[in-house]
């Protein structure tokens, strides 16, 4: 039973698409649409990590912690923009998210 | 070799049912406790593979400071989030079916990858031997060489977005009674001092 790329590799695709049907499953809740996206990114730096160790090269840990970094500014961004959004509507229902249509 | 495979088991048949729980549980609360045991059964996955110094940050990083941060809006914003639910499983037929269509692509590209021989001279930061440098030591070498540039670009990143998040989220009141050293500073003992002669007797 040798666990190689193949299967890391799947998990980051279960993982993936299950950020993704959870964007379509909770399609009113913005606060599980952001959580679906930390996921998905999750994925993508198992993905990255999987392929840097398996190839014995360094770049993807640190692209993995470029994505890192980039996944906590953007949820510190989202949710401040749902917090403020909250403060101003009294809703967070995404079809409530309509002001900027032209 | 058998344990590594138990393990690998384990964590991935744990991930992936928190991932499930994740978008499936009726209370937003549950979702962020299940999005922080999927990071810690992937922070395990990544020990498993080796890169250690990512499986510690994925828990320093995501439950420490993402999962928190879910966890306080979660809990601060007052939302009838029942209501939210509705009509989910009016979607779910569509949103399966585009999931299913992502996973079998995904899964044929990736599942059956092979590794072309020779592949490890092409590697642009081959990994040193684990013998001789550990894996955090390594990352270091190469982050705080050759990969400076991004490293300080991260760091601008992160200042844009605390800056960001700060700007958005302050609030001014209006009614609160306020220090303000401009205005302290800025008064002259003649803007606000009147001397007056007194007359014994008659007050002023």
């Amino acid at each position: 039973m040798e666990i190689g790329l193949g299967h890391y590799l799947t998990v980051s695709a279960i993982v993936f698409t299950l950020g993704v049907i959870g964007i379509f499953l909770n399609r009113k809740n913005v606060i599980i649409i952001l959580m679906s996206i930390e996921m998905m990114l999750l994925a993508v730096n198992l993905n990255l990590v999987a392929f840097s160790t398996h190839l014995h090269d360094l770049v993807g840990q640190i692209f993995a912690m470029i994505i890192l970094t980039v996944a906590a500014a953007e949820a510190a961004i989202g949710l401040a923009i749902l917090v403020v959004y909250f403060r101003n509507r009294g809703s967070i229902r995404v079809e409530d998210i309509n002001l900027m249509k032209g | 070799m058998i344990l590594q495979g138990i393990a690998f088991y384990v964590f991935a048949a744990l991930l992936v049912a928190s991932g499930v729980m994740v978008i499936s549980s009726r209370n937003p609360v549950h979702s962020v406790l299940f999005l922080i045991l999927a990071f810690f059964q992937a922070a395990g996955l990544c020990l498993l593979m080796g890169a250690e110094f990512i499986a510690m940050i994925l828990v320093i990083v995501y439950v420490g400071a993402v999962a928190v941060l879910f966890l306080f809006v979660v809990m601060m914003l007052d939302i009838n989030f029942r209501e939210l639910r509705q009509g989910a499983m009016e979607v779910l037929p569509l949103g399966g079916l585009i999931g299913l269509i992502l996973f079998a692509e995904l899964a044929a590209v990736l599942g059956g990858w092979i590794v072309a021989p020779g592949v490890e001279k092409l590697a642009g930061s081959p990994t040193p031997s684990i013998d001789t440098v550990s894996n955090t030591v390594a990352l270091g070498r190469l982050m705080y060489t050759q990969y400076v540039y991004l490293f300080q670009a991260c760091g601008i990143v992160l200042l844009v977005a605390m800056i960001g998040a700060i700007v958005l989220t302050l609030r001014h009141r209006v009614g609160v009674r306020k220090q303000d050293i401009g205005a302290q500073l800025a008064r002259r003992r003649d803007e606000v001092v009147a001397i007056r002669k007194v007359t014994t007797g008659e007050g002023v």
